[in-house]
C-alpha cells in the first residue's frame, strides 16, 4: 500500500482522518523480518497489509540445480527453529520417490529428534508469547532447555541450528552414547522446568486476560485459509498429519492431538503446551522401542543412493565407487512425482517433487504452512489494539526463513 | 478401502465432466487428475460440494514450466480432511499467455499461493482481489521460475560447470 497516496486520497475524500504506522521490517516485536502497515484509527487496527519477501533466497530456483543431497542444507534454513523435522521431510521425500525402506530403528531415531526438535520449536514460540506480554523469567528458564536439545544435536550431528541431520535412507552415523546420556539427562531435568513453566502463565489470571480472545479464529475460517498445525487445531479441528498420513512409525504410538475451542492465543499457546507434553511421551516410547531393535542400524545402506561412511570410502573400492557415483549423479534416479508431508512445527510441511530422471529435481515445491497462515493474520487483528497485533504474531509462530522461502 | 474411495471421486468426477479429463493416473497411490483449463474453478466447485469427494482443503497450489510443450501447469492439490483423500488437478496454459480464473472465493488460502504462481511464473489470475508480486522486488520484470531463466550468470568464466551441471 501506498501510505502517502492513500492518506491523499482521503484528505481529499474529506473523510475521517486515519493515521499510519509501520510495524516492522525490523522490529524487536515482529521477532523476524516482516513489514505490516497498519491503518490506525487511535488505537484500533482498522486495516493492515503485510508485505513479505524481505530474506526470499529462491530456495525453488536453488533446488533446480542440486542433487537431492545438496537440498537438505536448504531444507534447514527455512524453519530453522526445528530444521531436524524439515531435514527427516526431505529425506523421506526423496526415499518415498526411490521407494526405499528403512529400518524400524532408524524410523524410532528420526521420531527422537523430531520430537526434541518440535519441543525445541513450542519452546520459542510459548516462551515469546510469555516475553511480549512481559513475562521475561519464563523465556530465561526453558532456553536453558532448549540449549539443551540443542547440545544432543550438537552430539548427533555436530551443528546446532542448521542441522542438516541424518542423510537420505538413514542417518549418518548411529546416535553416539554420550547424545543418549544427555537425552536421558534432558527426560528427567525438562519436566521440572517445564512444568515450572506452566505454573508461571497457564493459570496465571493476567496472562489469561492478557490472551484469551486476542486474535480468535473460527474453525470455518482457518480451514478456509488452509491453516495447519497447531494453530488449526487451537481452532478445534483435529488435523495432525502425524495421525492422518502416518510417516516414520507414527501409528504405532500412543499420544493424544490436543484442541482448542476459539483459536486465539491463549489456545494457541495451550495446545502448544500440550504438545510438549506428549512429545516428552512420544520420545520415552521411541526410546523404549529402539532397545527392543538390533543394535547398530542407522541407515537402509542402498549403495546406489546412500552415502557410504567416510572410513569405507578411503579403504573400500566398492564405496568409493559409490560415493563417486552418488556426487556427480550417475545414480539412476526413477521418473515420477511425489508429494510427502509431515508435521512441523507449524504444520503441515510438504514437498512436492518431480523428478524427471536427472540428477536434480525438475521441480520442487515446499508447502511452507507458515506462508499459507500468515495471510490470515490482517482479518485477525482487524479491531483489536496494536499490542494484541504483536502477541497474535507471535502466538502464530510466524518464522521469517519458513514465510519467505 | 484407499482404492475403493479414490474410485468413488473418479466416478463423480467422470459423471459430469467426463470431456474435461485428459489425464488419470496415480503415481506414488496420489490420484493426479489432468483436465482441460476452461472449467477449472467450476469442478473445483464441484469436488468441494459434491457428497461424495467433499475436497475442502486447499493443501498446495504451484505452477511448473515445461520448456518442450511450451507449457505452464498449474497444480491444485486439494485434501478432504475427512475420509482423509487427497487428488491433484493439473491445467495446463500456454506459457506465452497463461490465464486462468481465480479459486479464491472458493478457498481464501488461495490469495498468497496464487500471488506467489503470478510472482514465479507470470499466470495471470482473473478475478484475484490483489494480484501482484509477493516475494520478489515489485520492479522485477522477468518470471524467475521460467525454465529459460538459468540460476547463474551464463557468461561467467571464473566457474566451468559443463561437467556436472544439469
Amino acid at each position: 500500500m501506498n501510505v502517502n497516496q492513500s492518506v491523499i486520497e482521503q484528505e481529499k475524500a474529506g473523510e475521517k482522518q486515519y493515521s499510519y504506522l509501520n510495524l516492522g521490517p525490523t522490529h524487536p516485536a515482529t521477532h523476524g523480518i516482516f513489514q505490516n502497515v497498519l491503518k490506525m484509527d487511535g488505537e484500533i487496527i482498522v486495516e493492515a497489509e503485510p508485505t513479505i519477501g524481505y530474506i526470499h533466497r529462491a530456495f525453488e530456483k536453488l533446488a533446480e540445480r542440486r542433487p537431492f543431497y545438496q537440498i537438505t542444507p536448504l531444507t534447514d534454513r527455512m524453519n530453522y527453529c526445528s530444521s531436524p523435522i524439515n531435514n527427516m521431510g526431505w529425506h523421506m521425500t526423496v526415499e518415498k520417490l526411490l521407494n526405499i525402506e528403512i529400518p524400524k530403528r532408524v524410523q524410532y531415531l528420526r521420531v527422537i529428534i523430531m520430537e526434541l526438535s518440535r519441543i525445541s520449536d513450542h519452546i520459542i514460540c510459548n516462551t515469546i508469547i510469555g516475553q511480549d506480554t512481559g513475562a521475561t523469567t519464563g523465556f530465561l528458564y526453558l532456553f536453558q532447555m532448549r540449549e539443551r536439545i540443542y547440545e544432543i544435536f550438537e552430539e548427533i550431528c555436530g551443528a546446532r541450528l542448521t542441522t542438516n541431520i541424518g542423510r537420505i535412507g538413514g542417518l549418518e552415523r548411529d546416535i553416539p552414547q554420550k547424545a543418549w546420556e544427555k537425552i536421558d539427562k534432558f527426560l528427567i531435568d525438562f519436566p521440572i522446568a517445564f512444568q515450572e513453566f506452566s505454573n508461571l502463565l497457564e493459570r496465571n489470571r493476567i496472562f489469561m486476560d492478557r490472551t484469551i480472545n486476542c486474535g480468535p479464529i473460527s474453525a470455518e475460517r482457518a480451514l478456509s485459509y488452509s491453516f495447519s498445525g497447531p494453530n488449526l487445531r487451537a481452532a478445534g479441528v483435529d488435523y495432525d498429519v502425524r495421525v492422518m498420513t502416518p510417516y516414520s512409525s507414527y501409528e504405532e504410538f500412543d499420544f493424544i492431538i490436543p484442541v482448542g475451542t476459539n483459536g486465539d492465543t491463549y489456545d494457541r499457546f495451550m495446545v502448544r503446551q500440550e504438545e510438549m507434553w506428549q512429545s516428552l511421551s512420544i520420545i520415552k516410547q521411541a526410546i523404549e522401542k529402539v532397545k527392543k531393535e538390533p543394535a547398530g542400524i542407522y541407515s537402509a545402506r542402498v549403495p546406489e543412493f546412500c552415502l557410504p561412511p567416510k572410513e569405507e570410502v578411503y579403504n573400500d573400492m566398492e564405496a568409493l565407487i559409490y560415493h563417486f557415483k552418488i556426487v556427480m549423479g550417475e545414480t539412476e534416479i526413477p521418473k515420477g512425482e511425489v508429494y510427502h508431508c509431515v508435521e512441523g512445527g507449524n504444520g503441515e510441511l510438504g514437498f512436492y517433487l518431480i523428478s524427471d530422471g536427472g540428477r536434480t529435481p525438475f521441480r520442487l515445491q515446499f508447502r511452507r504452512p507458515c506462508f499459507i497462515y500468515y495471510q490470515a493474520y490482517p482479518e485477525m487483528i482487524k479491531g483489536s489494539m496494536l499490542s494484541d497485533a504483536v502477541i497474535t504474531m507471535s502466538s502464530m509462530n510466524v518464522i521469517a526463513g519458513e514465510l519467505d522461502a | 478401502m484407499e482404492g475403493s474411495t479414490q474410485d468413488n471421486v473418479i466416478s463423480a468426477l467422470k459423471e459430469k465432466y467426463e470431456d474435461q479429463i485428459l489425464h488419470i493416473d496415480t503415481p506414488y497411490n496420489f490420484l493426479t487428475v489432468s483436465l482441460k483449463k476452461e472449467k477449472i474453478v467450476e469442478i473445483i466447485q464441484y469436488l468441494y460440494n459434491h457428497p461424495d469427494t467433499k475436497f475442502q482443503y486447499l493443501t498446495t497450489l504451484c505452477g511448473i514450466h515445461y520448456p518442450e510443450l511450451n507449457q505452464i501447469a498449474v497444480m491444485y492439490q486439494l485434501h478432504n480432511l475427512v475420509a482423509n483423500l487427497r487428488i491433484r488437478l493439473k491445467i495446463f496454459l500456454p506459457a506465452e499467455n497463461p490465464v486462468t480464473p481465480t479459486i479464491t472465493p472458493i478457498f481464501s488460502g488461495a490469495n498468497w499461493l496464487e500471488r506467489e504462481t503470478y510472482d514465479f511464473f507470470g499466470v495471470h489470475f482473473e478475478g484475484h482481489p490483489n494480484l501482484k508480486r509477493i516475494l520478489n522486488v515489485e520492479d522485477m520484470i522477468i518470471f524467475p521460475l521460467r525454465k529459460e531463466y538459468p540460476l547463474e550468470d551464463q557468461r561467467r568464466e571464473d566457474k566451468n560447470d559443463t561437467m556436472f551441471g544439469r
